[in-house]
């Protein structure tokens, strides 16, 4: 279970990204964070594994707090949070096995990572993995010659690798095209659902996070304005998430997009 | 809309004030090479250079043709050449790659201190000719192959390390930031976030290190640092034309060759 507390950030430049913001996570639930753009929402994802450092609050990943850990404790917490990346941020020059395999660099020794010598169990779950994202094809392929898809994927199963108590997801599909992004979603709600893993996933498709969360958590500003299922996500709460002008722009653009995508679809069908 | 004729038809690409200051920069600059010939040549001796020609047709008859028979005398400092080249590029690499992580911005441990002087060995083995390197270690080592490799190497330091240290800074920061999420140590980040996106760099910069060393190698000689170098000079002392002529050529084709071998590389690397 996650349980942030009164957590701000302050940027050096001065600016407010987070105020006060107190969540919590239990164990199994998919968290969507929705809110504008600067609103905080990737501020407070990294703050949680401190690829961001919080300015005060308290972040307790069962009973240890990550916001006071030094650097060698921080080393081995983050092993238990598994993170997922916008731009996939795979090692674009490395195999999909050593991406894979690079999920267990906290538990192995300097000189056995450099020589690639895994234990077998980290090597059976690797491949475990690929296979349970698709991918058990592609094992010994460089991650550069995937599409943006099937990097995601490997991107999935890396995190898995760590057999992590709690995925950070960061804009998971925003480079991927509507149905790839489908797919990626439902992978991942499946994977949390297996392993009864909690999940914050920073998300700005608001129909997407309709779709596949069971849990949407409003930021605006650096504040929560809202929290509740996404049945509860109505015209006047996104309002309050966006401001009427950005939620009115979005939404039009939303449906001009959905409209053209049936259209082309109608088309393609036509040809097909 | 308003009729076409309300616009103005006239438009110049400079102003008249920027097209005067331009005019007189360029009658600035022509003004500054008449005088600057002028200085150079008031110590020329005309009668020389009016008899260029004919000296230059003199000694292009005496290196022609080139001596065969002495090709086979020289393939034991060529080797040596290659030698001298090859141990210095690795030489030089080996003592360049921890100055490059200790120079890029991203991976220095210490940037107020480390790195400047990181920055100031890369300076100071790049401003200095590999030809000053090695009449510099003949002094402090003896003349002969090791003077010749150190001075490749310590010359090639301050190339190989600026290039890698550029490199180092311009890798994806995503990637390592992802590996270190993961919760990997600082070597483990290392060899997985930041070595596998410089590694193409890497050999590029040393194999094309390598072929300039070939080409730098093979003057070493004339200072006594070995290799052909020193055939080189012996020939010229002796005025044996047609000798010179061999080794030049036998040089060419050495870089030649030493050049496609490393764009072949390269490109298989890339």
């Amino acid at each position: 279970m996650l349980r942030i507390e009164g957590l701000t950030k302050t940027y050096k430049t001065g600016d407010t990204a987070l105020r006060g913001v107190s969540l919590e996570v239990p164990t199994g639930q998919i968290l969507g964070l929705i809110g504008p753009s600067g609103a905080g929402k990737s501020t407070l994802i990294r703050c949680v594994n401190r690829l961001v450092e919080p300015s005060s609050g308290s972040i307790m990943l069962g009973d240890i707090d990550l916001a006071g850990l030094n650097r060698a404790e921080l080393r081995r917490q983050r092993r238990r949070i598994g993170m997922i990346f916008q731009e996939y941020a795979l090692v674009e020059r490395l195999t999909l096995m050593e991406n894979v395999l690079s999920g267990r660099l906290g538990y192995v020794s300097f000189w056995r990572s450099l020589l690639r010598r895994f234990p077998g169990k980290d090597i059976q779950r690797a491949y475990q993995l690929l296979d349970r994202v698709g991918l058990i094809d592609h094992v010994d392929k460089r991650a550069d010659a995937l599409s943006g898809g099937q990097r995601q994927r490997v991107g999935i199963a890396r995190a898995l690798a760590q057999e992590p108590e709690l995925l950070l997801v960061d804009e998971p599909t925003a480079s991927l095209d509507p149905k790839t992004s489908r797919q990626i979603m439902r992978l991942l709600t499946e994977i949390c659902a297996e392993r009864d893993l909690p999940a914050v996933v920073n998300i700005h498709d608001v129909p997407l996070a309709k779709q596949f969360m069971q849990r949407i958590v409003g930021l605006r500003a650096g504040e929560i304005v809202f929290d509740g299922p996404p049945s509860d996500l109505t015209e006047s709460a996104l309002t309050t998430i966006y401001g009427a002008v950005d939620w009115n722009t979005m939404r039009k653009e939303d449906e001009e997009k959905q409209e053209a995508d049936a259209e082309t679809d109608r088309q393609l069908a036509e040809i097909a | 809309m308003s009729e076409i004729s309300h616009y103005s038809e006239l438009w110049t690409h400079r102003t008249p004030k920027s097209r005067l200051l331009r005019w007189t920069g360029w009658v600035a600059l022509v003004a500054l090479f008449i005088w600057c010939w002028q200085l150079m040549t008031a110590n020329t001796i005309w009668y020389f250079v009016t008899d260029a020609p004919r000296q230059a047709a003199d000694i292009g008859s005496r290196m022609f043709p080139p001596s065969l028979a002495y090709i086979p005398e020289l393939m034991v400092p060529l080797w040596d050449t290659i030698n001298i080249a090859t141990l210095g590029t690795v030489g030089g690499v080996v003592m360049a790659v921890p100055v490059a992580f200790l120079a890029a911005r991203n991976t220095t441990p210490s940037a107020t201190f480390l790195r400047p002087v990181a920055l100031f060995i890369i300076v100071a083995s790049r401003s200095i000719n590999a030809l000053i390197w090695a009449l510099l270690l003949v002094a402090i080592i003896g003349p002969g192959l090791l003077a010749g490799i150190v001075a490749i190497a310590l010359r090639s330091i301050g190339f190989i390390g600026k290039l890698l240290y550029e490199a180092i800074e311009e890798i994806d920061h995503r990637q390592v930031e992802a590996v270190s999420a993961i919760g990997a140590s600082g070597a483990q980040i290392l060899s997985f976030g930041i070595v596998p996106q410089i590694t193409p760099a890497f050999w590029s910069i040393s194999i094309f290190r390598w072929d300039i060393n070939i080409r730098e190698s093979t003057i070493l000689g004339l200072v006594g640092a070995g290799g052909i170098g020193l055939k080189l000079q012996a020939s010229l002392n002796t005025l044996a034309w047609s000798q010179v002529t061999t080794i030049l050529i036998l040089i060419l084709g050495t870089v030649i060759v030493s050049e496609w071998v490393s764009s072949k590389v390269r490109r298989a690397i890339i």
